[in-house]
């Protein structure tokens, strides 16, 4: 394979495309939904009507308008039709000749669509992810070739310690910095990891962008398997994505068949292949240490840090591990130039961000969008507000994350300013929240969430989550007291300061956010303690009630 | 190989390369609690009681696997770390089923010493009693899961100094327990030489020799370490 | 003026620790001359807790009905509460029924599983205390002053404990001879 020959594969591949494509989402969300069956309905209609020389439909990822799924957009029109069942899917392709489309058509220049800036989604719902000559007409392995030949491993970190890009499974490290790091360690054997352990509750970005655009995640580890100086890369993905596995599998089959993965990718003296690793549905292997145990077949604990992975990772080698929206920048990065990807967003957070916006709100689905944008634009006018009533508060960064209340709406989405609020960005998590929620309850929530995903190796995250549940389910049932209080916040504390990994580390931080900002919900809950009951306790001045 | 200088609670000590903060803080003559720690075995830095404060990092570290560097300013008993250490023993102690007055390790439990040395006269925590097995069926030991803190340590000198591996974690958060073999009875184990290490490391009353009643148990914890050096040095006698 | 007004009293123990106060021997005529003994089972045989009480040493857990009644009223009308012994601290060997579940489990295994001759449910409402589903320390119920573990607390321990109370000041709970548990 070489440059002339990815053109080529190009170009035949545009030439065969008809000219109208009709898009149907094929991921999980709508296919939960009956897509496949509304796919082939429309299929049969395009043979019926005998238009199979202009018409195609072609199964694609997701659109991110998951709540009114089915999703069908017909390109290059851009008629987006929503809740397509398989009764109403050959209307649409009725209207191609003559017909009357029945779906509910949506509309694409609504803000939810209109505000959004695609990177890492720029293919998805646009081409099928289960070709790889589609990506590739879509300018797909350029990246790599553009790495391979006009840069040197040392240009590739520098490129994308310039773009800005940090960290997109929640922590925001610079990418660059890391990539650095692992690309300087000496050794001759070296691994790049993605993390596609994606586990926070109502989070699926990460299962997106594997299951619309598989090659991009591939490409950018290749790319970042020559930056760094790695020739194995592994692909860790929870066995919950099912979906997901097979289109990576099918997408490595591709990639090595065309010599895009394995031994002198694009005829060079680059050898990088790909391996798939399934995790067993630990919340905790998202942690990178526990990810490398689990990828070595050992138990899924966290261990430590430092050593970082960077320098004693994957077999003791040194390991860069990024997570899949990460690995999803790189391609268009190295396209576009650092300078290009650095001129979006904020000062301190560059590029786009994908959310999985849920809860309490009309508009659910995955946005990405530019980093600095408010969360008041994201959820007001994308989201379109809550249905009957008044946003309260918004949730980010899962179990790890916190609530921001209404009235920070104007928060900016970058890491430093959500950090500053007292949550954080987390992996993408959004989950809005009306004025019948009750944050106390919301706190339990994450915290059961915590309890059973703990690990059980340190003292604090494994047992502290336990009891920060119990007092939570304690002032829920309105049997706390303010001592039961006190002692929550202080083992919040506690537990924030003393766990070992990262999941301990945030655990406390729904309960600490909510304290902070709905404090009178829990105040609200306490009672007064049984004992006291119509009854006044003796003065607690001790030293003087016992001198003689 | 080099020397670094560092402080510990203000006192300055010089200690080789590679040495951990809890290596220097015993030169020193510092007193760390630990429970997880085993001399003669890794560490996992798993119990938290030996975190310390030093003066530049903005997190607490592990003494046991953080390596000493030059001119190090630690803090091991600060206010803050003393309130730490108490609520971390309340909390096991709240976790599993510790009756000290019938216990095998009655007067001989490291549990109940770190108890005694962060000064925890009672748990503010609600004692969960847990549904706990005990496992007899090992024809000279018993394990009781009610007294476990899942320390790991019979998991590593079984692993690391035996070379059995009998134990290991099974499952995870509040419901983990030490398991035996491929999760069988420990007594149809066929990996296990009967060596009685996991007996001596155990800090608690959770292994224990059959036949031993309340306050019998008497853990001999240095001989782990001799067995070690005896390896490595070559030093058969103690 | 007036002595310090000082009770004793037993929940869910064993009473050891009351054995254990009984071997602080011929301290306990300095204790009797510097105290009023207003209510213990092992000093005076009064049936309802007085008002104004000084100091009380609460040996037991809260294992049923009577006792949660008890350590309320104790609790109302003492000035400073200890929590006396393990069973207090920690509820101890009372709630290893605890294991087993909820009351109503304890008591099928005691009576009925195990009833050798007449196997039936203790029933005797307003004679018979009922059980509490779960066994629990003093300080789960109500507010505690000094913890004293010890199964029993040794009489040097007890003495160490009320002494300085006795002049006025608060004893110091640390060290292995003043909180070890067991």
């Amino acid at each position: 394979m070489d440059w002339a020959e990815l053109l080529e594969i190009a170009e035949t591949e545009k030439h065969r495309q008809r000219g109208i494509r009709v898009h149907c989402c094929t991921s999980t969300g709508c296919r939960a939904a009956n897509s496949l069956d509304v796919m082939r309905n429309m299929q049969n209609a395009v043979e019926d009507a005998n238009l199979g020389d202009r018409v195609e439909v072609v199964g694609v990822g997701c659109m991110g308008f998951c709540g009114r799924g089915p999703l069908v957009q017909v390109d290059p029109e851009e008629l987006l039709y929503e809740e397509v069942t398989p009764e109403t899917a050959s209307s649409i392709i009725d209207a191609l000749h003559g017909g009357e489309a029945t779906p509910i058509q949506g509309d694409v220049h609504h803000p939810f669509f209109s505000r959004q800036m695609k990177i890492v989604r720029q293919h998805s719902g646009k081409l099928d992810p289960e070709r790889i000559e589609d990506y590739i007409a879509a300018g797909g392995y350029q990246g790599l070739y553009k790495a391979l030949y006009d840069l040197t491993p040392a240009d590739v970190v520098d490129e994308i310690t310039r773009s800005g890009l940090r960290g997109r499974g929640g922590g925001g490290y610079p990418t660059g910095l890391k990539w650095a790091t692992v690309g300087k360690m000496p050794g001759d054997q070296k691994y790049v990891i993605c993390n596609g352990d994606e586990g926070d509750p109502g989070a699926f970005m990460d299962r997106s962008v594997l299951e619309s655009d598989p090659h991009l995640i591939l490409e950018g580890m290749a790319i970042a398997g020559y930056a760094i100086g790695a020739n194995h890369g592994y692909i860790y993905v929870r066995a919950e994505y099912p979906l997901a596995i097979q289109r990576l599998q099918k997408a490595i089959q591709q990639a090595k068949k065309y010599g895009l993965l394995g031994s002198q990718i694009f005829d060079s003296a680059f050898d990088f292949k790909i391996d798939i690793r399934i995790g067993a549905g630990a919340f905790v292997c998202g942690e990178e240490t526990a990810l490398i145990h689990s990828i070595e077949g050992a138990r899924g604990n966290p261990r430590p840090r430092p050593p970082y992975p960077a320098e004693s990772g994957l077999w003791h080698c040194p390991t860069l591990i990024n997570n899949v929206e990460t690995l999803a920048n790189i391609s268009a990065i190295i396209k576009g130039g650092a300078d290009w990807y650095a001129g979006i967003g904020t000062e301190t957070s560059k590029g786009t961000k994908i959310f999985a916006l849920t809860g309490k709100i009309r508009n659910n689905g995955l946005i990405e969008v530019p980093m600095g944008i408010t969360l008041r634009e994201i959820v007001e006018e994308m989201g379109g507000g809550v249905p009957d009533g008044m946003v309260k508060a918004v949730q980010t960064g899962g179990p790890s994350g916190g609530c921001i209340p209404a009235t920070l709406l104007d928060t900016p989405v970058d890491y430093d300013s959500l950090m500053k609020v007292g949550s954080m960005m987390g992996s993408g998590g959004m989950v809005v929240m009306d004025h019948e929620t009750s944050m106390v309850e919301v706190a339990r929530f994450y915290m059961e969430f915590c309890r059973g995903e703990t690990c059980g190796k340190c003292v604090p995250c494994r047992t502290g989550t336990v009891q920060l549940y119990s007092l939570l389910n304690k002032l829920v049932n309105r049997q706390a007291t303010q001592a039961d209080l006190d002692t929550m916040e202080a083992l919040c504390y506690m537990v924030k300061e003393t766990s070992l990994c990262g999941l301990g580390m945030t655990a406390p931080n729904p309960v600490l956010s909510t304290l902070r900002y709905f404090k009178e919900e829990y105040d609200a809950l306490l009672q007064t303690p049984a004992y006291l009951n119509g009854h006044s306790v003796q003065s607690d001045a001790i030293a003087s009630s016992v001198s003689p | 190989m080099s020397v670094k200088t560092l402080t510990i609670d203000g006192t300055a000590i010089a200690i080789e390369e590679g040495a951990t903060i809890l290596q220097a803080a015993k030169e020193a003559g510092v007193p760390i609690p630990t429970l997880c720690h085993l001399e003669g075995v890794s560490d996992v830095g798993a119990c938290r009681l030996c975190l310390v404060e030093v003066k530049g990092i903005n997190k607490l570290l592990p003494a046991c696997v953080t390596e000493v560097a030059e001119g190090m300013n630690i803090q091991t008993n600060t206010e803050k770390l003393q309130t730490y250490r108490r609520m971390t023993v309340e909390l096991l102690f709240a976790e599993g089923n510790h009756v000290c007055s019938v216990c095998v390790a009655n007067n001989n439990c490291e549990l109940q010493d770190v108890a005694v040395q962060v000064g925890m006269d009672h748990s503010r925590f609600t004692y969960r009693f847990p549904d706990r097995g005990v496992d007899i069926s090992h024809k000279q030991f018993g394990i009781d899961h009610n007294r476990c803190i899942l320390c790991t340590r019979c998991v590593r000198v079984c692993d690391e100094v035996e070379g059995a591996h009998v134990w290991d974690v099974a499952q995870r958060g509040a419901a983990c327990y030490i398991v035996s073999g491929l999760n069988q009875p420990w007594g149809e184990v066929d990996a296990c030489t009967s060596c009685g290490k996991c007996v001596d490391a155990c800090p608690t009353g959770a292994i224990f020799r059959k036949g031993d009643t309340t306050a019998e148990k008497v853990g001999d914890r240095a001989k782990l370490e001799f067995l070690v050096t005896a390896r490595e040095q070559q030093q058969w006698t103690r | 003026m007036d002595k310090i007004k000082f009770a004793t009293v037993w929940l869910a123990g064993c009473s050891g620790c009351h054995m254990s106060f009984l071997d602080l021997d011929e301290w306990l005529i300095d204790l009797a001359a510097a105290v009023d003994v207003v209510f213990s089972p092992v000093g005076c045989d009064l049936k309802t807790y007085p008002e104004g009480v000084d100091v009380c040493l609460v040996e037991g857990a809260i294992a049923n009905q009577e006792n949660l009644e008890l350590i309320y009223d104790v609790r109302r009308k003492t000035k400073l509460l200890i929590s006396f012994g393990d069973c207090a601290v920690t509820a101890n060997v009372p709630a290893m029924r605890n294991m087993l579940g909820s009351s109503s489990a304890v008591l099928k295994r005691a009576y009925l599983e195990l009833g050798d001759v007449t196997p039936q449910l203790p029933d005797e409402p307003g004679i018979v205390p009922e059980l509490l589903d779960r066994v629990v320390p003093v300080h789960e119920v109500v507010p505690v002053d000094i913890f004293m573990p010890g199964c029993p607390p040794s009489a040097d321990r007890i003495r160490a404990t009320l002494e300085p109370l006795l002049k006025g000041e608060m004893p110091v709970m640390e060290g292995r001879s003043m909180i070890k548990f067991g």
